[in-house]
């Protein structure tokens, strides 16, 4: 799902294509995934299993779509210079928007959804406006706006609420062929967010504002606005996981984005596709990637039964190793 | 000029600039300036730093906005309120810093702001075509639309810019000192690109402290002189001995202090063949009580001396006594201590309290502080509040904070990189009084600027820099033509 992806990002048959290659640190991250996948193969070879069957792979895919989705959103949003922090408290928002107003019922599967795409839409908006409206630190902004969030959901919920209809969560649970639906509709979003970063007047704004606001605006790129969708389109993405999560649970749950613990370790995933904090250096290949990796490590760890202050322990060696290799990388580069 | 009578009467000027006026805060920087521009023409704009050339650029490119005076392109008035609205009007400038995206490609950034669109996508083929055109238009084959920004030398850099102001159909172009960053080589080809702008029908104008590229390339220059027209003239009418005296030529008005009766004392800090990436071959000596200038174009090489004494950015051969720094603590250690051109940027942390600032170098290496209200005193700060934010003092203010930060630690060698940028009178006759005081404890001073009445007015001898090298050297007497022949290399 993720290959076809990769190679579309470097133009095939360039007599650049090397060097081109060599400034992908996407590609990085792949060379590890696929070290980490033949370490547990071995691992789980030792352990009496089999690390690439069907039931793992299926795992994999399933555990990675929520936080793959969020990721993918998170990306275009630092990507552009700035960074979200209330995606896990709006993921448990529009979980529980999602499941009260379906209530069971099929019929209002739709109203749903479109609820759900509107308060995401929103809480981008009041994010983005507050980062370039107010001038407010996108770190302070998004932490600020996730805590009212969760002020609400206190007050309002104390445990799952809602239902979701039978239908709704073959959304999380069917598979067409060996590819949960989920995982099809995390490429999905991906595919998108390539696209607009590629492909798009938006795409190149967004590189640019993040690389250097004062060249984009030097240029005549409205640098707001830039900022502004960006953020609309990241909550919109978590929006897209908060309905995900819902069809899994069969109920919203004001619990479900912290639990997943999707605002770091969606920034954990960029960072480690090699996406710069900074902004204007990165893609949405790379961050596949991370959250695949990520993946892979959970599935191994359970796979060996490491308690899990052992593999947050790992996870962070990890992270921090990837970000020295990456920063080593571009020293020489 | 045959076959530019006609342009030079006032009809078929590009641009015509008239009577531009600008102050700020209140200091006058351009009074009534004229500048004229006709297509196909280099049109050289020189001066002293200061002179005000490059807030006429500023104004130009609608980065300012003039107080007085009208500016026409074409016949046509225009008032710039944004960058953009100049770009639009045909005006693209080339600043010294590059404002490229480094981690894009070259045709991202060519067509930045303005991609082709195709069926609501970007035509990925269309922009590169059409930038790779416009690099061949230009001569240029050593990289394409594809490559990114970052791979480039500054040089290319250079070719991408003016591929930019192509491709937004310029009539007018302006670049600022382009020659600054560039290796021997590559002024070579930068000449050829200026002649193949002009020969586009594209007037340019062009800015530079370097008088062999201006007599190269130009075929009319302007003189600014604090912040007026001194006169505008065919080139072929000026000879280099004239140019420098229409851009120095004034009487020195200011007060220095008296230089010190007694000879120098004994070498504090030498250097033998001292060399790295930016400077080649440097010797030189510094003595306690001796104040030695240091002149020099820009991209000379002047600040990489100064941070290479000090060990910032240290030399990678050569001998240096006492010892040769290799990081900035280490300078420290030894005793060197190195005001920064920048203050704002590299002496201060603008967000704290003088105090801290004042105390930053001896907290750094453990010395024993000293009483600030001594210290603040000695350095002549007014008002001397060392519970206040060093944002909100005058640059003068802010410049003797940094002074003190050096006190504390009681350096034998100070550097001063243009210590008296952006200071304003009073403040700056106190840090040369300041610096005479030290210089007469017993401190070697070495002091780079560019402003020559300042540098010939202080220094006990002028050290010349050209290309990373000693061009020569210049007894206290010496005149401001002679600093800049040495200098410009004529």
């Amino acid at each position: 799902m993720t290959q076809p992806l990769k190679l579309r990002r470097v133009p095939a048959g360039n007599s650049f294509l090397r060097r081109l290659s060599a400034d992908r640190p996407a590609r990085a991250v792949y060379v590890a995934l696929a070290l980490l996948i033949v370490l547990g193969w071995l691992l789980f070879a030792l352990d009496g299993g089999r690390f690439l069957s069907q039931e793992n792979i299926v795992g994999i895919q399933q555990r990675s779509a929520a936080l793959g989705i969020v990721a993918i959103g998170q990306t275009l949003v630092i990507l552009a210079g700035s960074l979200d922090l209330s995606v896990a408290y709006l993921i448990s928002l529009t979980s529980l928007v999602a499941a009260e107003i379906m209530a069971g019922a099929d019929a209002n599967v739709p109203a749903a959804v479109a609820a759900v795409l509107a308060v995401s839409a929103l809480t981008g908006l009041v994010n983005g406006l507050i980062v370039t409206r107010l001038r407010v630190h996108a770190f302070i902004a998004t932490l600020g706006v996730a805590l009212i969030i969760r002020g609400a959901l206190d007050e309002r919920y104390d445990g799952p609420a809602g239902g979701v209809p039978e239908s709704f969560q073959h959304l999380g649970y069917d598979r067409v062929g060996p590819f949960p639906v989920s995982a099809l509709l995390w490429a999905a979003v991906g595919a998108c967010a390539w696209l607009l970063l590629s492909r798009t007047r938006l795409g190149y704004r967004i590189y640019a504002v993040g690389g250097d606001a004062e060249v984009a605006r030097l240029s005549g790129v409205r640098t707001e606005r830039v900022v502004v969708a960006v953020h609309v389109l990241c909550s919109v993405c978590a929006g897209i996981a908060g309905l995900l999560l819902a069809s899994r649970l069969g109920a919203g749950a004001p619990t479900v984005g912290t639990d997943g613990g999707y605002d770091l370790e969606s920034i954990a995933a960029v960072v480690l596709g090699g996406t710069a904090l900074a902004g204007g250096r990165g893609g949405v290949a790379g961050t596949v990637g991370g959250v695949l990796l990520l993946a892979v490590l959970d599935s191994i760890f359970n796979q060996l039964e490491v308690n899990s202050f052992a593999k947050d322990v790992v996870r962070g060696v990890v992270l921090v190793a990837a970000l020295a290799i990456h920063a080593r990388r571009r020293r020489t580069a | 000029m045959p076959g530019t009578a006609g342009r030079l009467d006032g009809w078929g000027h590009v641009l015509k600039m008239t009577g531009i006026g600008k102050s700020f805060l209140g200091v006058r920087v351009l009074t009534g300036v004229d500048l004229e521009a006709s297509a196909g023409q280099v049109h050289a704009v020189v001066g002293e730093n200061g002179a005000g050339k490059s807030t006429l650029m500023k104004i130009l490119a609608g980065v300012h906005a003039p107080d007085e005076g009208k500016i026409e392109i074409d016949g046509r008035s225009v008032a710039f309120h944004h960058p953009v609205e100049a770009q639009r009007a045909g005006v693209a400038i080339i600043y010294q810093e590059l404002t490229l995206l480094p981690e894009r490609t070259v045709a991202e950034n060519v067509f930045l702001g303005r991609e082709p669109v195709r069926r609501g996508l970007v035509d990925r083929a269309a922009m590169e075509s059409a930038t790779g055109e416009l690099l061949s238009s230009l001569g240029e084959e050593s990289f394409g639309p594809r490559d990114l920004v970052r791979r480039l030398s500054v040089a290319q850099q250079q070719v991408v810019e003016i591929a930019k102001a192509l491709s937004l159909n310029a009539r007018i172009v302006v670049m600022d000192e382009p020659t600054a960053a560039l290796a021997d080589h590559e002024v070579e080809l930068l000449y050829t690109l200026v002649r193949r702008l002009t020969g586009r029908g594209i007037a340019v104008l062009y800015i530079s402290h370097r008088l062999r590229e201006i007599f190269e390339l130009a075929d009319r220059i302007t003189v600014l002189k604090d912040g007026a027209r001194v006169t505008t003239a065919a080139a072929s009418s000026l000879d280099t001995a004239t140019l420098i005296r229409l851009m120095v030529g004034r009487e020195l008005d200011s007060y220095y202090p008296p230089r010190a009766t007694e000879p120098p004392g004994e070498v504090v800090l030498s250097v033998r063949g001292g060399g790295n990436a930016r400077l080649h071959g440097i010797d030189l000596d510094l003595r306690a009580g001796e104040i030695v200038g240091v002149a020099g174009l820009q991209g000379s090489g002047r600040t990489e001396l100064a941070k290479a004494l000090f060990g910032a950015e240290p030399f990678t051969s050569g001998e240096m006594t006492p010892c040769r720094p290799r990081s900035a603590r280490a300078g420290v250690a030894a005793g060197i201590g190195l005001v920064t051109e920048d203050r704002k940027a590299e002496g201060l942390l603008l967000n704290q309290r003088v105090r801290d600032n004042a105390l930053l170098v001896a907290r750094a290496v453990r010395r024993r502080q000293p009483g600030i209200e001594r210290l603040l005193e000695r350095v002549r700060l007014n008002p001397p509040r060392p519970a206040q934010e060093v944002r909100l003092l005058s640059g003068g203010n802010q410049q003797k904070v940094v002074l003190a930060k050096w006190m504390t630690v009681a350096p034998r060698v100070l550097l001063f990189d243009e210590p008296t940028r952006g200071v304003d009178v009073g403040a700056k006759a106190a840090i040369h009084e300041l610096m005479r005081e030290l210089a007469g404890d017993g401190v070697a001073i070495l002091m780079i600027s560019s402003e020559l009445p300042e540098l010939l007015g202080m220094s006990d001898r002028v050290v010349v820099l050209r290309d990373g090298r000693i061009a020569g050297e210049l007894p206290a007497g010496a005149t401001e033509e002679a600093v800049m022949h040495l200098a410009a290399g004529s």
